[in-house]
């Protein structure tokens, strides 16, 4: 649970989990593991198929949450079943000290629950002097340690078997041995006392079906089974969000949340509910059974246009396992109760601003956790919305306010940009290649990598003198340049630009009133720059007639095509022109292998082996994969390296505000490229070039680090 | 076709550890959960609880003295249940067919008829509205569950309506089963029996 109170006190959490060394080696191992294991839980099945049904299933029952309500108390009371309505938090464990009050129970065992851990419902019955044992075997661990979750699914995954038999240790009174099969064993034997004694039984549900009032538990361990069996009162505490029309919509989503939760294609035991059962330590022979449903905003977020889609998940946790800041940081440093890019969104619903605050800001937007999302929930557009929201709220920092307001000037922010270099060349090295000191407010824990000077002449102050003459031309291309390639990287475009000019009869044009795409504004939370600028390119290139529209930024191609329909929705009078723009937007490797059909014949091929890094925004953003690959490959031996789908580090301004992520993101990054015994990358985004060039150059690495283009560019003959 | 779903059925349970084993009648099923019993050691857990450093009161919620086997079997009908107990007692191993709440440290082996199979994920659904149904295929070691292949269904599409029409009909407490009870919770070591069984074993009983 995260415990700062300022973004200084979590950069030193987090660096502090940073050297947790046995975390690091366990989530790194996990993660590989998990690519592979949720790959064959889905083989042979629809994937995006079956995100959509989930999608649209979870989304029907949302819109008629009350309903659902409704026919789920009159069948389950018809059974037998008292069914509860709690607002809040409060309300609900209220309700369920009464149950306890009104039955005598003392003794209460507990399978897992994160709407439990959601309202805090263990401290709030032992306030009430009742001992909860919970019996997952992750759970129990982490109460006995007196901590929260540090991971949805495995919630003790933080913990290492040595740091579990100390604790048994203390639980038994006896020496223990640290092999985990006979450390799961003492605690079968000590959780089975805790199942006999105990009065009341909690659990959670994973599903609520309203056509029979019936209860869906999965587990793995079989504890629920246990849990709803043995004590004499069971209560159940369902988030509303649970409940589903039939049967056949909770099938459905239970043939993702194994999968995409551990790579099972069914967990041991699935177990439904329907009425009270018979209970032997019951006076009357049947259970006494409670459900208590969770409002707690719930309700009231399930009529939210944009932000319904929250309540799709169905806790699988797959969002962190695929997140390189929780693979680095732990779940304990990135989320409150819930965790994971989910965790990050519903802290702001369930638990409130200032619990948040800092957790929003902790996105790389690599977008891993969007696409394996099984409810094809879009988080990382999400978490960037409630930022922007807490920023309304809260008011603009400075800083972030004077970034949109010259963003939103276009002339204003270019000539800054002109006129930095001449602020940068005091501290620039001989070459004037990389910035060598800058005064210590810029480069608080930036030197694990060099940042580059801005080029002497910018690309759009070179266009007059690079653009080809094409008479009679058939194609028309617009060039996207976007800042870092326009101001940093001119010659990255000029590559480009040759590059293409191959092609036969194809103009070229780079309209002057381009400015920058607006994700870094958007980045900071700053909403309404993001969307002044976005009209101010897609009126730019209104103007000038391009057939398509082609960047070498993977993250302006990304925003541009998808982001820009999301940020300018129902704006009078653009619809047109905005699809007109966002039809036309494409990445260079795409552009040059499928429309241009580049011929092998105009490059002069090398056995030089050359590596690959996958730009997030281009592989998630745009789904582009083969493309870069081939492009590099027509040139140089192209060579697979470890993870080259996974973030290097630099996600815009992200890796100045959380320095430490980003250089130990950028750190296995090099690792992996190292290990691949190539002599230069190729990437396909200036971002991605800037992150992984500076930090070879910091290491004293020999790897060149490349722009697509310029690879291909210079073999041509 | 059949053939081909009781494969799929065979390979899913077996890749999550579960014993599939073909049997022609009733008789066979007995004899194997017999045979299986006689072999194992008795109740493993209360001997690996003996010789683990388990708490005190933990320790003395065995009440049996060790070297007794029990096979748990509350589900089974008379003829069934008849036949069980008359081969158990060749080998000495006791036959409970109620009163499970006493057997909580632990029985050796649980026995049941299994009322669907969901070919696509090596499934058995049990229902189990009796208590005692259900500690039996929790409490013991190694639980045996017998699947009628004419009861084989391909997976959840198929099956939904019979199960939904269970749960409308009163199945009180319904229950998937997919191998052993399991675990990953601990450096994400895969250890089986964390509180079920440690074992399952599918005895697939060609009725047609």
């Amino acid at each position: 649970m995260l415990n700062a109170d300022n973004i200084k006190e979590y950069l030193s959490e987090i660096e502090e989990a940073l050297q947790n060394d046995f975390q690091r080696k366990t989530l790194d191992t996990f993660a590989v593991a998990y690519r592979t294991g949720r790959a064959n839980a889905f083989s042979g099945m629809d994937i995006p198929g079956l995100v959509k049904d989930i999608a649209r299933s979870k989304d029907d029952s949302l819109a008629e949450m009350d309903e659902l309500y409704q026919q789920f108390k009159e069948k389950a009371q018809a059974l037998g079943v008292h069914v509860h309505l709690a607002a809040d938090a409060k309300q609900a464990n209220e309700i369920i000290a009464g149950i306890a009050r009104e039955h005598q129970c003392r003794n209460v065992v507990k399978s897992k629950s994160m709407t439990a851990e959601e309202i805090h419902l263990n401290v709030a019955l032992e306030k009430e002097g009742m001992k909860i044992v919970e019996t997952d075997l992750g759970e129990w661990i982490i109460q006995l340690r007196k901590e929260p979750p540090s991971h949805m699914v495995l919630p003790a995954i933080h913990l290492s078997r040595y740091q579990v038999a100390d604790l048994f240790e203390k639980v038994t009174s006896k020496k223990q041995d640290s092999d985990i099969f006979k450390l799961v064993k003492v605690a079968r034997r000590e959780l089975r006392r805790e199942y006999v004694q105990a009065d009341m039984g909690i659990s959670g549900a994973n599903f609520a079906v309203a056509e029979t009032g019936s209860l869906g538990l999965v587990t793995n361990e079989g504890n629920a089974r246990l849990v709803t069996t043995l004590p004499r009162v069971h209560v159940a505490l369902v988030g509303l969000e649970k409940l589903t029309p039939k049967l056949k919509d909770a099938l459905l989503l239970l043939k993702a949340l194994p999968r995409n939760a551990t790579g099972q294609q069914i967990t041991s035991y699935v177990t439904w509910l329907t009425g009270p059962s018979e209970c032997k330590s019951s006076a009357d022979g049947k259970k006494v059974m409670h459900i208590v449903f969770l409002d707690n905003g719930r309700r009231k977020l399930s009529s939210d246009k944009n932000f319904s889609q929250i309540l799709r998940c169905i806790r699988c946790g797959a969002c962190a396992n695929v997140c390189p800041v929780y693979r680095l940081v732990g779940g304990h440093k990135y989320g409150y109760v819930y965790i994971g890019a989910i965790g990050l969104v519903t802290t702001y619903f369930f638990h409130g601003r200032d619990k948040a605050r800092l957790l929003v800001q902790n996105c790389i937007n690599c977008g891993a956790c969007k696409e394996v999302c099984a409810a094809g929930i879009d988080l990382p557009g999400l978490i960037k919305d409630i930022h922007a929201r807490i920023l309304d709220e809260e008011g603009h920092p400075p800083r972030s306010k004077l970034l949109a307001m010259v963003l939103k000037n276009r002339r204003l922010f270019h000539m800054l940009l002109r006129n930095m270099r001449f602020a940068q060349l005091p501290f620039a090295d001989a070459k004037a290649r990389y910035v060598r000191h800058l005064p210590s407010i810029f480069m608080k824990g930036q030197d694990f990598r060099k940042l580059p000077v801005l080029a002497s002449t910018a690309f759009r102050d070179k266009w007059k003198s690079v653009k080809p003459n094409v008479s009679r031309p058939k194609l028309k291309v617009g060039l996207f340049s976007g800042c870092a390639v326009d101001f940093i990287y001119p010659e990255q475009m000029e590559a480009a630009v040759k590059v293409i000019s191959k092609g036969k009869s194809i103009a070229q044009d780079h309209p002057e009133k381009q400015t920058c795409c607006g994700l870094p504004a958007l980045m900071m939370g700053e909403k309404d720059a993001a969307r002044e600028t976005a009209r101010q390119n897609i009126e730019a290139f209104a103007s000038s007639g391009s057939d398509y529209i082609v960047t070498l930024c993977a993250s302006c191609a990304a925003h541009l095509k998808y982001g820009y329909p999301k940020l300018l929705e129902g704006e009078k009078g653009l619809e047109q022109k905005l699809k007109a723009f966002t039809d036309k937007v494409m990445d260079f490797s795409s552009f040059v292998r499928d429309v241009m059909r580049i011929s092998p014949m105009l490059f002069r091929k090398t056995v030089q082996k050359v590596g690959y890094h996958s730009p997030c925004h281009l592989c998630r953003g745009l789904e582009v994969r083969e493309a870069p690959r081939a492009n590099i490959n027509l040139v140089h031996e192209y060579v697979p390296t470890a993870e080259e789908e996974v973030c290097c580090g630099f996600g815009g301004s992200y890796s100045l505000n959380f320095p430490p992520v980003s250089r130990t993101l950028l750190a296995g990054k090099m690792a992996n490229l190292r290990a691949g015994g190539i002599s230069a990358v190729g990437t396909d985004c200036p971002g991605c070039v800037m992150q992984i060039r500076g930090g070879m150059a910091r290491a004293g690495i020999d790897i060149e680090v490349k722009h697509v283009a310029e690879l291909m560019a210079e073999q041509l003959k | 076709m059949q053939e081909e779903m009781v494969n799929t059925f065979t390979a899913k349970a077996e890749a999550v550890s579960a014993v599939v084993r073909k049997v022609s009648n009733m008789q066979q099923a007995l004899e194997y959960a017999v045979k299986i019993c006689d072999e194992k050691e008795a109740c493993r857990l209360l001997l690996a609880g003996c010789e683990l450093a388990v708490s005190n009161s933990a320790a003395e919620l065995c009440q049996f003295s060790s070297g007794e086997k029990f096979i748990a079997a509350p589900g089974l009908d008379r003829d069934a249940l008849t036949g069980l107990q008359a081969l158990a007692k060749e080998r000495d191993i006791k036959v409970v067919s109620s009163g499970l709440r006493k057997y909580a440290s632990g029985l050796d082996m649980g026995l049941a008829v299994a009322d669907l199979g969901l070919a696509e994920t090596g499934t058995l659904v049990l229902e189990c509205s009796s208590e005692d149904l259900r500690l039996s295929t929790m409490l013991c070691e190694i639980n045996i569950l017998v699947l009628p292949v004419s009861r084989m269904r391909t997976g959840t599409d198929e099956a939904e309506e019979e199960l939904a029409a269970m749960m409308k009909n009163g199945s009180a407490y319904l229950s998937f089963i997919t191998g052993a009870s399991r675990t990953a919770d601990i450096e994400r070591v895969l250890a089986l029996g964390v509180h079920g069984p440690l074992e399952l074993h599918i005895l697939l009983w060609e009725d047609d």
